[in-house]
Order: structure tokens, then sequence, then C-alpha cells
């Protein structure tokens, strides 16, 4: 399918008159796939799922039926599934327009996974900041509970479900899916060593499956048009790579930064940043040009203006040195703003966010934040890059020394802006000059 | 007499069927309880420990985890004002939004004005960022905004 016939899935009832509500969810054909769901046996749900192709939305990719096959067969007492709406990396906000917009969507999204996990309690996870959010979904299921849709029996199934709204503290780290749990259960959110995987041990040391928001809002549709219809939208299996899994399906741009309309586009996986920023969000602003993209979060790291035909699917970023596609929040920089700067602004942010289990993490976010500090004092030295790059290559999963991606996140912006940008950061510390961006002093 | 309000008390008797373990109540209960009073104090932490059969010490070590939540000695503003500094907003002015509301009031983020109406602290990304630079007050963001919106909306 190209990308001209392409009809919003996710984002079609944006806009209308209380979208948000289960009458009108109901009059554009909501609910229908739980009814079809729950006339299905759980396994079967599993299969569409599965054959689909469809992968997580939240950062990782990891494909959603297959991480649904993890967990034990045979296991006596409760199941438990959280959404993970914690949504904090830097560009990323679909989530948030997914759930006031249209919340029976991701709701009904819920309950079929649920069915589908054999889960009987599932906990939605919000971000605090997330006030709107968190009363629309309050309401949402309150109507779904006065509908049949939760609670026992649900639609006459004899399928019992409960969900229940937990709010966060205003935390990234709560994102990552075992600090996720730790919170929930009411502990500091500090990521649990893996394994066990969650589908093995994870919520209150039961068997659990955590899945971001726009992943749950994915499986509606799935179920009520088909796994080979999900399959017609995206980029397939490169068939030279068996490890390649395809990115199918639509997937929520979020467009921010240096643009002239910021915003959130739906399209097929694949669209290319520039065309993104070109066609989708109203070019550059000020008729300038960008000089770095982030393509998927913070985290992932920048791509260079050499590098905008990129596809964004779950592939695309990995071949021009990002860490992935990561969250698809495309962040534009425009060729008037300092890259130590935005390097320094990135790092900031993790070591703000780190939650400190470990000590690579720990340190390594929090010196790199003090040596860009001092070079944008004007006093870098030459050799401060190379330190800058020999911390990015030493912390995080993929060097295996810390617990979580948080480091990997901290690391990608370091390596990808130097690595792209050296001849920038020589000039800036050879000129000795000092940032003009104005930074509180000490605010941390 | 009780710190926690029948309300508050009521609320987290409320979210005990909800959860496996009464630990996992220590989250509702500390927004709970910073809503009605602007902070978590001592007697406080030590009632919904009981109600949660913790110890004390459990509760302070989840509250002083998130720096969201706020003791006695440091309790919060009638509003709290939340900056976002991180990199969308700072590459539309989040940064100099920041520097310009803690010239104008005087104080640093974190800190509250004299007369007790504002708190203001830094955020990382609200998750607003198609509207930067933006704020959050209490738990509503507001999209594109200025220095006077901002005075305007919580000292007007
Ligand atoms: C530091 C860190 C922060 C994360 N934040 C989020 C988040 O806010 N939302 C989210 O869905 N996933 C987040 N993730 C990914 C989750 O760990 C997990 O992979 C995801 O929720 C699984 O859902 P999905 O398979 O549906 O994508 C984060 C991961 C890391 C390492
Ligand atoms: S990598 Fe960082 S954020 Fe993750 S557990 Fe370790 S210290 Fe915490
Ligand atoms: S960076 Fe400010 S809301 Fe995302």
């Amino acid at each position: 399918m190209s990308n001209e016939d392409f009809k919003p899935v996710l984002l079609s009832r944006q806009g209308k008159p209380n979208s948000h509500k289960l009458a009108s969810y109901k009059a554009d054909g909501g609910y229908q796939a739980l009814a079809k769901a729950l006339s299905m046996k759980n396994t079967e749900v599993i299969d569409v799922v599965k054959a689909s192709g469809l992968r997580g939305r939240g950062g990782a990719g990891f494909p959603t039926g297959l991480k649904w096959t993890f967990l034990p067969k045979d296991v006596t007492g409760p199941i438990y599934l959280c959404i993970n709406g914690d949504e904090s990396e830097p560009g990323t906000f679909n989530n948030r327009v997914l759930i006031e917009q249209d919340p029976h969507q991701v709701l009904e999204g819920i309950v079929i996974s649920s069915f589908a996990t054999r889960t009987t309690t599932a906990y939605f996870y919000l971000r605090y900041e997330y006030g709107r959010c968190y009363r629309v979904l309050k309401d949402a299921i309150d109507e779904m509970y006065d509908n049949h849709l939760l609670g026992k029996n649900i639609l006459g199934s004899g399928y019992d479900l409960d969900i229940h709204l937990h709010r966060g503290a205003c935390a990234y780290i709560c994102g990552e899916e075992t600090g996720l749990i730790e919170s929930l259960e009411g502990k500091r959110a500090w990521p649990r060593i893996k394994p066990p995987f969650p589908a093995i041990e994870g919520a209150f040391r039961r068997p659990t499956v955590v899945n971001n928001v726009e992943t749950m809002a994915c499986i509606p549709h799935i179920i009520n048009k088909g796994a080979e219809w999900f399959m017609t939208m995206g980029v397939p299996k490169d068939p030279n790579n068996p490890r390649d899994a395809g990115s199918y399906g639509p997937k929520l741009y979020c467009i921010s930064g240096h643009v002239n309309k910021p915003g959130l586009v739906e399209l097929p996986m694949g669209i290319t940043a520039r065309e993104l920023i070109d066609k989708h969000a109203g070019g550059v602003w000020k008729g300038r040009k960008a000089k770095a993209v982030v393509p998927g979060g913070i985290s992932m790291g920048f791509m260079s203006e050499k590098e905008l035909d990129t596809p964004l699917d779950f592939a695309g970023p990995g071949r021009v040195g990002c860490l992935g596609l990561g969250t698809a929040a495309v962040i534009v920089i425009d060729d008037h703003t300092s890259m130590v700067d935005v390097l320094y602004n990135a790092c900031r942010f993790f070591a703000h966010e780190s939650c400190g289990q470990c000590t690579p993490c720990r340190e390594g976010t929090a010196w790199s934040t003090k040596i860009l500090e001092r070079i944008r004092q004007g006093h870098g030295k030459l050799s401060d890059i190379d330190v800058l790059l020999e911390i990015s290559s030493s912390i995080g999963t993929i060097p295996g020394t810390t617990i979580c991606g948080l480091a990997d996140g901290a690391a990608w912006p370091m390596k990808t802006a130097i690595n792209k940008f050296r001849a920038e950061f020589e000039e800036y510390i050879k000129s000795g000059r000092k940032s003009e961006s104005k930074t509180l002093a000490g605010a941390h | 007499m009780s710190e926690l309000s029948d309300n508050a008390k009521k609320v987290i008797e409320d979210h005990l069927g909800r959860y496996p373990s009464k630990q996992a109540v220590t989250l509702p209960a500390l927004h709970v309880v910073q809503q009605e009073t602007g902070c978590v104090s001592r007697k406080a932490i030590k009632e919904i420990a009981d109600m949660l059969e913790l110890s004390p010490a459990q509760i302070n070590d989840t509250l002083s985890f998130y720096g969201f939540f706020r003791t006695e000695e440091d309790p919060l503003g009638k509003k709290r004002v939340w900056i976002c500094r991180s990199l969308p907003c700072m590459l539309r002015g989040g940064e100099e939004l920041l520097a310009e509301l803690c010239e104008r009031w005087g104080i640093l983020p974190g800190q509250t004005t004299a007369d007790g109406k504002v708190t203001l602290e830094l955020a990382e990304c609200l998750g607003a960022c198609d509207g930067a630079p933006c704020m959050l007050v209490d738990d509503e963001l507001s999209l594109c905004v200025t220095a006077d919106d901002v005075e305007k909306m919580v000292r007007g």
C-alpha cells in the first residue's frame, strides 16, 4: 500500500465529537472485535496476533504474539497484564493523544489481550503528568463496567476482567518494564535483573505481560480485519536476514523540534525521515536546514542530514548507527543549533533519570554531563571527546555492564553525536567559547 | 488526632482490594495525602505504614525515590508549576522560559514563592512536545506557553 492511499487506522476517530465516549465508539463499530475474540479460543487470538507480525510499539519492538506465548502453559493462579503508559521518552506523545481522543480503542485492545493471555486483572500504569488521560480513562472504564464490557461475565461470555488505573510519580525509569513492576508493587522503581523475565516472574511474582498503549490500540483492528490486512502495511521481512521480523502495520510518528508543524502523524511503517519532515511537518522552520534528527526518542541517538532518507522502520535507524526505531519520535534540530548544547541536554536527562543502581550508569551519566557542562563553559579539553566516547562504549546492557537499557539510551546520543559531528565538538573546544543557550546554572 | 483525613483513609482502604499486596497501595496513599496537605508528613508516613502493615522506613524508601513527594520541611505552594526542559522543549525555548520565571519570581526550581502561591519545578519531557515549550500545572498540561501566559494562569 502506498502512503498516498493510506487511511488512518489508529487515529481514524480523532477530532470527532465525543470521540472519547462509549456511544460514539460503538457507533463506529467499537467492541465488535471484542465480541469476535470472545467467541474464539484464547490461543486462536494469540495465533492471529502472532501471524500479523505486530511488534511492540514501546521501544524494543518485540513481537507481541510471541511474547504472549512465553507465559507458562500450565499455570494455576493469576496472570497479570500491565499496560505501559509511562510514556516519558523525550519526543514521545502518541500514547497521550491515543488515550485522550480514543480511550475505548486502547481499552478494547486491553480486554482482548487480557483474554488472550488468560489475565483477570490488568493494571494500567499511567504517568502522573497525564492527568487528563487519567480522568478520561476513569470515565471510560466506568462506562465499560456499566455496559458488561468489564467485570464479571463480559458480554455474557463467562470471562471476567478488572482493569485498575495506577498513577506513577514522575520518573522515567518506571517505563522500563521491570521498573514499572517494582513501582506498581509500591517500591522504588529499580529495574530487576533478567532473567527471570516478567512472563515467568513479573508483578507480584506472578507471570506477567507488559505492553505499550499503542500496541494495545492495534489489537482490535487486527482481530477485526485479520493478520493479512495488517501485513499489507509497512516493510516486509528482509529475505536475506532470517532474524528480521519485518515492520508491519500503521505507526504513529511524533514530530517535534524545529519544524513548522509539530504533531502526530499516522503512516505505514517505513516512511523516511525526510518525507516525514517535508510532507507531514511543514518542513524545517524559518527556512533553515536540518542538521541532525533523532529517529525515535532521544535514546536512539542522532541521524545526520545526509542520513534522512533512512526508512523509519524497525531496521532502518540501526543501519545508520542509531540504536533503533525506539518510539518513532522524530526530533528535528536545525543548522543554527549547537550539537554541544543538544548533547548536553540529552546527557543531563539521563543523569537526572538514572535510578542509580548500577555504578556505570549512575557515574557515566553524571560525569558525561559534567564534562559537557565544562565544555560549554569554555574550559573543555580535546581529550574530553575521547573520554565521552569511552563512557559511551562502556555503559549499558550491550557492553553488559548495567541492569537495564536506560544506560544504552544514554550512550547512543553520545556515540552518534561525537562520531557524526566530531569536527564541531573539536572546533567548539578549541575556540574556548561559552554556550549561548540560557541554561540555569546548578539546576539539576 | 489522626493525621490522615477520613477521605484519605477511605481512598487507601478502597485501593486495598485492587492488589494482591498491601504494599502496592503505597503510591496511591502518598498521592492522596500529598494532594490534600501539600506534603507527606512524618506522622502521615507512620499512619500509612500502619494501614499497609509495613514499617515507616519502607514507605519512606519509596517516597524518597520519587522526587515528586515533599516532606513537611518542604511543602508545596498552592499550585505546582512544572516547566519542561527536555530536548524538544529546549529547542523551542523551554530553558529560557524556566530561567525567565526564576528571575521574575526570584526563586530557583524546587522553591516556592514567598506568598506561598506557586512552587516552580523543572520537568523532563512532559509528553507534550507537539506543544513545546510546555508546562504542567498540578496535573494539567498547557502547550506552547510564554512567561506571561504562565504568570496569568497561576498568579492572576
Ligand atoms: C529506560 C527505559 C524506559 C522505557 N520507557 C517505556 C515507556 O515509557 N513506555 C513503554 O511502553 N515502554 C518503555 N520501555 C520499554 C519497556 O521496557 C517494554 O519493552 C515495553 O513496555 C513493552 O511493550 P511493547 O512490547 O508493547 O512495546 C522503556 C525501556 C527502557 C529501557
Ligand atoms: S542501567 Fe541505570 S537506570 Fe537501569 S537499572 Fe542500572 S542504574 Fe538504573
Ligand atoms: S520535551 Fe517538553 S514535553 Fe517533551
